[in-house]
């Protein structure tokens, strides 16, 4: 038998009952990310992408198939496999550290209260917020409230960290800054990464794989292009290098010719 | 120093400094003002004037209703005491509240009969709504939980609640009088299920409305159903929590008021009655505005707490 890989989708599928009977969202998804991989996921709206994140993070069960992380089943949802949300969902009532502190408390048994804060500091220092520590997310800005959910799910230390279109809400230029304080973050702990997203920069930049997927339904993983830009990468030098408009040219195409909206079809 | 607003400074307070290029141009004098360096006024006066805009048009509007209705039942015909009456009449009622009330070390002690102020009147039917509320707060806020929590809790208990929420407090009495057999539980009893329908309808609804986004983070963190209750659900509901909470205190002292009427020997509602008996309808009018000055006051109360316990969660 071969050696399964850190995180191993194999065969999942997942259908959903209707009133026009069953409905198959996914089918035959087999996707292997090694440890420490940035693994993009693109694909159309509606293809079933959050879905499948959803199904790595045990949110939602799939109808057949099995998640491995670390060969482990995965059958629930669980603090090794971190979520960031696409709308950051901090709780209101708790400070921005009281948040990040929350998501500690369940991770660190067994060290100290003091232990606890300076881990839960030092994650605000990795995305630049320890000078909102004492805020309420509503006194933040989008991009700051995204940063402080990008350090609750860091903070927990996870296996997987999994990031359902985490700037997707965000204005052109703050995603810019994002993205650049997750690849200096993703430089220093060599996470594996799942990212969902719909902005091919986006994956191309940040990515050492980009999977696409097809159109639902029964959607699939159509294509696996690997990334191989050097790092750290810089946006702006990039847009001269060959390979990285190779690789944007690929997946437009592949979204935009071979699997084109849905929606754009049909109307 | 003048204590009212100017919100308006005339032109002749803040003239503009003369000269030919003022004059020639007629929006020269508006510009020349609004560029001149405004007057830095005294906080204590900023303040001052901030609160009279709030306080001021209240106050008016008291004076005026006051007047005018001096005015419509001034005549000594009137079949309505005019407030100069009310003030001349209940004299002893206004001044003397705190009759038969004493406070000591022991705590407080209400005359059991007799001549006792308006004061005492209200607390012993504060004590009856504290206790009675209670209960109510305490069963309202635990079956919201329930059936904002489980379906089939809801489908069994909502349809329920709905029918007996619309049932008045008073209609409650022979039922209540028949199971207690006394005045004190069966008034207790009337307060609580009076007030405990909206406490958890709007706790059910707080329940429901928690955004799923709240309960991924609590299944992603792992967090165990009890930390869920503490460090989401309860923190999450607790503004519409305590939406039901006002409204419920308000309806409890509605209750109150009603069923001290029927029932007698003391409380508020017994003071009306026992003045309307003894056709004092001043000491009545003094009651309506205790009565209407302790129900804001405990509605003030309940929503002040639930401010505190919003920024505390």
């Amino acid at each position: 038998m071969k050696k399964r890989s850190y995180v191993a989708l194999e065969d999942i599928g997942i259908t959903f009952p209707t009133a026009h009977g069953p409905f198959t969202a996914l089918k035959n998804v087999n996707l292997s990310i090694e440890k420490g991989e940035f693994v993009a996921l693109i694909g159309h709206s509606g293809c079933g992408k959050s879905t499948l994140l959803n199904i790595v993070a045990g949110l939602t069960k799939a109808t057949r198939g099995v998640v491995f992380v670390d060969n482990e089943v995965v059958d629930r949802p669980g603090v090794d496999r971190a979520v960031i949300f696409q709308d950051h969902s901090l709780l209101p009532w708790l400070t921005v550290e009281e948040n990040v502190r929350l998501a500690v408390d369940k991770t660190t048994p067994g060290k100290s209260r003091g232990e606890r804060r300076d881990w839960v500091m030092h994650n605000l220092e990795l995305v630049h917020m320890t000078h909102a520590a004492a805020k309420r997310p509503q006194e933040l800005s989008g991009g700051m409230k995204q940063r402080v959910g990008i350090a609750r799910a860091i903070a927990m230390n996870p296996r997987v960290l999994l990031m359902d279109e985490p700037f997707g809400a965000l204005d052109a230029l703050t995603r810019a800054s994002l993205q650049d304080a997750v690849m200096a973050i993703q430089a220093q702990l060599k996470n594996t990464v799942v990212m969902i997203t719909h902005d091919v920069d986006e994956a191309v930049l940040l990515a050492d794989r980009v999977v696409m997927m097809t159109n639902g339904p029964a959607a699939t993983i159509g294509e696996d292009l690997r990334i191989d830009l050097p790092r750290p990468r810089n946006r702006i030098e990039l847009t001269e290098v060959p390979e990285f408009n190779h690789a944007r040219h690929a997946i437009l195409h592949f979204l935009h010719e071979r699997y084109s909206n849905p929606q754009e079809k049909a109307a | 120093m003048s204590v009212v607003p100017r919100l308006h400074p005339t032109r002749e307070t803040e003239a503009a400094p003369p000269s030919a290029e003022v004059i020639a141009h007629p929006q020269a004098r508006v510009a020349a003002r609004l560029l001149a360096e405004r007057k830095e006024l005294h906080p204590m006066l900023v303040r001052a004037r901030a609160v009279a805009a709030h306080v001021l048009p209240t106050l008016g509007m008291v004076i005026t209703l006051l007047l005018v209705w001096q005015m419509l039942c001034g005549s000594p015909e009137s079949r309505l005491p005019s407030p100069l009456t009310v003030w001349e009449q209940s004299n002893d009622v206004i001044l003397h509240p705190f009759k038969g009330v004493t406070i000591d070390a022991l705590g407080l002690h209400i005359q059991e009969s007799g001549d006792v102020g308006i004061a005492g009147h209200v607390l012993n039917s504060l004590g009856r709504v504290a206790i009675g509320y209670s209960i109510a707060a305490v069963l309202g806020v635990l079956l919201g939980t329930l059936i904002g929590q489980s379906v089939i809790a809801y489908r069994a208990l909502d349809p329920l609640f709905q029918v007996l929420r619309t049932v008045p407090p008073l209609a409650w009495l022979p039922i209540s009088l028949a199971v207690f057999q006394e005045a004190r539980p069966s008034t207790v009893f009337l307060i609580a299920i009076t007030a405990i329908w909206p406490i958890i309808l709007n706790t059910a609804a707080g329940v429901q409305n928690i955004p799923p986004s709240y309960r991924n983070v609590a299944r992603v963190l792992a967090l165990t159903p009890i930390e869920y209750f503490f460090k989401i659900m309860l923190p999450a509901t607790v503004p519409m929590m305590f939406t039901g909470l006002r409204i419920g205190v308000g309806m409890s002292w509605l209750a109150i008021v009603a069923a001290e009427m029927v029932q007698g020997g003391t409380g508020i509602g017994f003071f009306i009655w026992d003045s309307y008996n003894s056709s004092l309808l001043t000491d009545t009018i003094v009651a309506l505005i205790w009565i209407g000055l302790v129900g804001f006051s405990l509605d003030r109360i309940v929503g002040w707490i639930g401010r505190r316990v919003a920024r505390q969660a």
